[in-house]
């Protein structure tokens, strides 16, 4: 009886803690966007004011507008939608039919091609930043959607993705597909891409959301005002109008909302691809 | 495969298969494997990116190490903010693993708010934070520490601060991120092992070193083999964080970080062969770093 009294004590006040702990830290992780929120709506001398407030008295769209008004934040948003957009797709097609072959067919060399790729998840992306560069002035990429583009178009780590996942759809399938007189294609298309939905879906999200907040790629190979994807527009808009807090918030929330939103859709895909492939 | 195929067969089906590998393939030589090469060879060169490159032989290596104290700095500033945000990150992301596991409610909802900011750019982050660490007494921070009756702190335009904020930044930011690692980690270990233990009477803390902590080291070891390679890649919250018109890294070079230096040399200083050899020094030193980590931990996870 008093054991069974104590741990049920012991239960409550563990509960306790654990329900405190997360709320504080709930807390700690929300504060920094509601911060980002409301003052993306305060008016100048709220924003001068002290202490500094939660609650904005004359809440403003000036700072949105202005936003819109001193750069072309609409074709900013277009970039970062077409970008992202191009390389998901791209990426999707050529990693599944890359991770078909090298799953079911035999072929020569198909492990050690597949080695070498899968090797080459090791190299840290800064190696690649100068010859990168070079290359693009050397095509004539330069500030062009190309450069954001193409290089990206199939990721070695969306190869091995497809390849693990379709190792695991039985020969059989296959086997039957071809007795049935389908072409090589046709037995991807019909036979393995219905099959491993799961792993697109995952490899789309991860894969978008990577070019979405893209950074360094673009600041190196982008130099004119209008290509800019949204995450430099950023930066640029954070060194130029720096003073102007509202502004630059504003920024962030049009930068950050539609990978919000996107998210909590599809926020299961996101959990379970994280375990799937340590992103 | 039972039955022998025929050549024709087999031609064929090759024939597919290096069509279908192709574009994978292709781009990876263009955008990877050729460019690697060609830094390897600029690395050993004084190349700017305009004119021909000369061969200097070892002569950028040696510079880096032995007479660069930009680059020591850099090193210093990576190794404390590696070193500063891993383990109090991991400790933090680990408890709220803890915590969510429980059965409480609203699990769902405290999942996904701890995991918003990994779906955050970093930029919008960074730039949120900058704002949040403002001088004087607008910044949010500042007026915190006012409230609790300290001194104000000018973060970012202070050569001790500067490193600090962006560390304080960078655990909060990957706390979700670890949170659902170690989650995942957490569900691998069978319910049975506690219950074997309460019938032993092991307390809250038995049952956490003895079992929880141990058996989620193969989740730790990927944890800290991640965070290794994110700490030394540091860049863009360093870049946003820190960039003025004299450069980036802050004060008296405060918060330059490798891959800020190397970002600063190759692409303000044009010394392009010089930032290849340290992109090469990156490789080496983040390879060494992953090998070390799998051995250390392969010699220590036996149980």
């Amino acid at each position: 009886m008093e054991i069974s009294d104590s741990r049920r004590f012991q239960d409550v006040a563990i509960k306790s803690v654990v329900y405190a702990f997360l709320i504080f830290g709930a807390i700690s992780v929300a504060i920094p966007y509601a911060w980002m929120f409301v003052t993306s709506v305060k008016p100048v001398e709220e924003i001068q004011s002290y202490p500094p407030s939660f609650i904005v008295k004359n809440p403003t769209l000036v700072p949105y507008k202005d936003l819109f008004r001193l750069v072309p934040m609409m074709r900013y948003i277009w970039n970062s939608i077409y970008v992202s957009s191009v390389v998901t797709v791209a990426n999707l097609f050529f990693c599944s039919l890359a991770g078909y072959a090298f799953a079911k067919h035999r072929f020569f060399g198909r492990d050690k091609i597949f080695f070498i790729l899968l090797g080459s998840i090791m190299i840290p992306w800064q190696v690649n930043l100068i010859p990168g560069f070079i290359l693009m002035i050397k095509l004539g990429w330069l500030d062009s959607y190309k450069a954001l583009i193409v290089p990206a178009m199939a990721g070695v780590f969306g190869v091995f993705l497809c390849r693990q996942f379709i190792m695991s759809v039985p020969d059989d399938l296959v086997d039957a597909a071809k007795i049935d007189g389908c072409g090589e294609f046709t037995i991807y298309r019909l036979v393995i891409l219905p099959l491993i939905k799961p792993v697109l879906a995952t490899l789309a999200i991860f894969t978008f959301l990577q070019q979405w907040n893209s950074f360094i790629w673009p600041l190196i190979v982008i130099s004119s005002g209008e290509m800019r994807t949204l995450p430099l527009a950023l930066s640029v808009l954070n060194g130029q109008f720096g003073t102007r807090f509202a502004m630059v918030m504003a920024g962030a929330v049009v930068a950050t909302t539609p990978m919000l939103v996107v998210f909590l859709f599809f926020q299961r895909y996101f959990m379970k691809g994280i375990t799937m492939i340590g992103y | 495969m039972a039955h022998k195929k025929s050549l024709f067969t087999q031609l064929n089906e090759q024939k597919w298969s290096f069509l279908f590998i192709a574009p994978a393939v292709l781009l990876f030589l263009i955008f990877v494997l050729g460019p690697l090469i060609a830094s390897f060879y600029w690395s050993f060169t004084d190349f700017n990116g305009i004119q021909a490159a000369k061969w200097v032989g070892l002569a950028n290596y040696k510079h880096i190490f032995l007479n660069d104290p930009r680059f020591w700095k850099s090193v210093r500033n990576t190794v404390i903010y590696t070193v500063g945000v891993i383990p109090p990150g991991m400790a933090l992301s680990l408890m709220l693993a803890m915590a969510v596991d429980q059965q409480i409610r609203f699990k769902n909802f405290f999942r996904t708010i701890y995991f918003i900011p990994s779906v955050t750019s970093v930029i919008a982050l960074s730039v949120i934070w900058k704002w949040l660490f403002a001088g004087e007494k607008y910044g949010l921070i500042n007026h915190l520490l006012i409230l609790m009756g300290l001194k104000p702190i000018d973060w970012l335009m202070s050569p001790v601060w500067t490193l600090p904020a962006i560390m304080i930044m960078s655990i909060w930011a990957g706390i979700g991120y670890n949170m659902i690692l170690f989650l995942a980690g957490l569900q691998t270990i069978p319910t049975s092992v506690y219950e074997a233990a309460d019938i032993d009477g092991a307390n809250v803390w038995g049952k956490f070193w003895n079992i929880t902590l141990p058996l989620l080291k193969p989740t730790m070891v990927f944890v800290v083999i991640m965070g290794f390679i994110a700490s030394f890649q540091v860049f863009e919250r360093i870049y946003i964080m820190t960039e003025s018109e004299f450069g980036i890294g802050g004060v008296l070079d405060s918060a330059l970080t490798i891959v800020a230096y190397l970002y600063d040399m190759g692409f303000r200083k044009f010394q392009m062969g010089y930032a290849s050899a340290l992109g090469y020094v990156i490789f080496a030193a983040v390879f060494i770093i992953t090998i070390v980590n799998i051995r250390f931990v392969k010699t220590k996870v036996e149980y």
